[in-house]
């Protein structure tokens, strides 16, 4: 599946109201680390038909990123049933990254 | 069995494979997180020859483009042994264990932290080594830099800018830093010299709340900062191989400008070398003679 753009807008739909596992991928396009990133992402949506993958612009959407304590970017966050479970923050092999899915 | 096992995708590791690759050496780089090392934080390059305005992130990829399509075999495994025997050499990972001929070491460094509870625990939730990076998160909000070097002047400088104020911790009473920034930093409203003095707690609820800084009189007092930034120089990731080189004091493999280090046919290359000056460019040189020097001893 392919990554889905969250605003504040949608946040409750696509993540706190989804019925699978999320991973939110809070971002910004001048952080290097995030750019890195950003193909792993891809790949993981891709690859798992079963979650729901999710990109967070932090500046467009810096009430969200207030409210979930994110201070520093790239900054991955599970959540399953609306509810924080893991969280990786900095550039992050693939590997990594999946593991935090606990799937 | 590989002629040469690099360790460390930065631009000295990915430097020294574009060379070897040329030479038709086979060659495995590994890479315990990304390509492109430290410099992939840096906004824009503004140093490096003929390359005057290039992110550290273009340039990281346009370096692993280009040592890839040259052949560079890549694999993002933390190596954490290197075996050196008489007859040959591996360089082992969690997931496996590769023979080679030459082993070049390039693992760069890393922050070095505060040593303080809970401090890993609030990376990314107020504590932060990298002003750049994470100074966007804290518009209009009280944060404290520790150190004294040019790295914590400039980032106090920086967050001058962003933030509301900006304390500017440091243990000594001058700075090793350029006295040309610190006169800026005079300059500001917002900026708060506490000096002879350390951070010696951190007061958090789910991040950031409040440090506790302590003088070297022994007073001790709480101050409010949402954001904590760290800058007291780095630390060079040489461990896992202080059983098969040489260090200095520091943790710095010792090696002179040939890349040699103590144990034959294994180099070091970049920031983890004991050298005086740590740049792009003098990473990138490391690697361009870490790998001669590699194939060199490839063929005696």
């Amino acid at each position: 599946m392919a990554v889905i753009k969250v605003t504040t807008e949608n946040f409750e739909k696509e993540v706190l109201n989804s019925d699978v596992t999320v991973l939110a991928d809070f971002n910004a396009d001048w952080c290097g680390p995030c750019r890195m990133l950003k193909p792993i992402v891809e790949e993981i949506a891709e690859e798992n038909p079963n979650i729901k993958v999710v990109s967070i612009n932090i500046d467009d959407e810096d009430e969200l990123a207030d409210e979930y304590d994110v201070a520093s970017i790239p900054c991955v966050v599970v959540f399953k049933n609306g509810v924080e479970v893991e969280r990786s923050i900095g550039f992050r092999p693939k590997d990594a990254i999946v593991e935090l899915l606990g799937e | 069995m590989y002629d040469i096992v690099i360790i460390g995708a930065g631009p000295a590791g990915l430097t020294a494979a574009i060379h070897a690759r040329r030479a038709e050496k086979s060659v495995l780089v590994l890479e315990a997180s990304s390509y492109g090392g430290q410099i992939i934080n840096t906004p824009v390059i503004e140093n490096y020859p003929a390359a005057a305005d290039i992110s550290g992130f273009d340039f990281a990829q346009s370096i692993y483009n280009q040592a890839v399509k040259l052949g560079a075999e890549i694999k993002f495994e933390k190596a954490i042994r290197i075996e050196n025997t008489e007859y040959d050499k591996s360089v082992v990972t969690p997931k496996g264990s590769y023979k080679c001929k030459a082993v070049i070491i390039a693992t760069g460094s890393l922050n070095r932290k505060l040593g303080l509870d809970n401090e890993d625990n609030l990376a990314g939730r107020g504590v932060s080594y990298c002003a750049t990076c994470d100074g966007a998160f804290y518009k209009n909000k009280p944060v404290a830099v520790v150190g004294g070097g040019n790295t914590a002047l400039e980032d106090a400088l920086y967050l001058a800018d962003i933030a509301q104020t900006v304390y500017l911790i440091h243990r000594r009473d001058t700075f090793r830093g350029e006295e040309a920034t610190v006169s800026k930093l005079k300059q500001r409203d917002n900026v708060k010299f506490i000096l002879n003095s350390t951070v010696t707690k951190l007061n958090a609820e789910k991040r950031l709340k409040s440090i506790e800084v302590t003088s070297t009189d022994g007073s001790t007092q709480t101050i409010e900062v949402n954001g904590l930034f760290t800058a007291i120089g780095r630390i060079p990731e040489n461990q896992s191989f202080a059983d098969v080189v040489s260090l200095d004091k520091d943790g710095y493999i010792i090696a002179d400008e040939t890349c040699k280090t103590n144990a034959k046919g294994i180099f070091t290359a970049g920031d983890n070398r004991t050298k005086s000056v740590r740049q792009l460019v003098t990473a990138a040189s490391d690697g361009a003679i870490a790998a001669t020097e590699a194939i060199k001893y490839i063929a005696e």
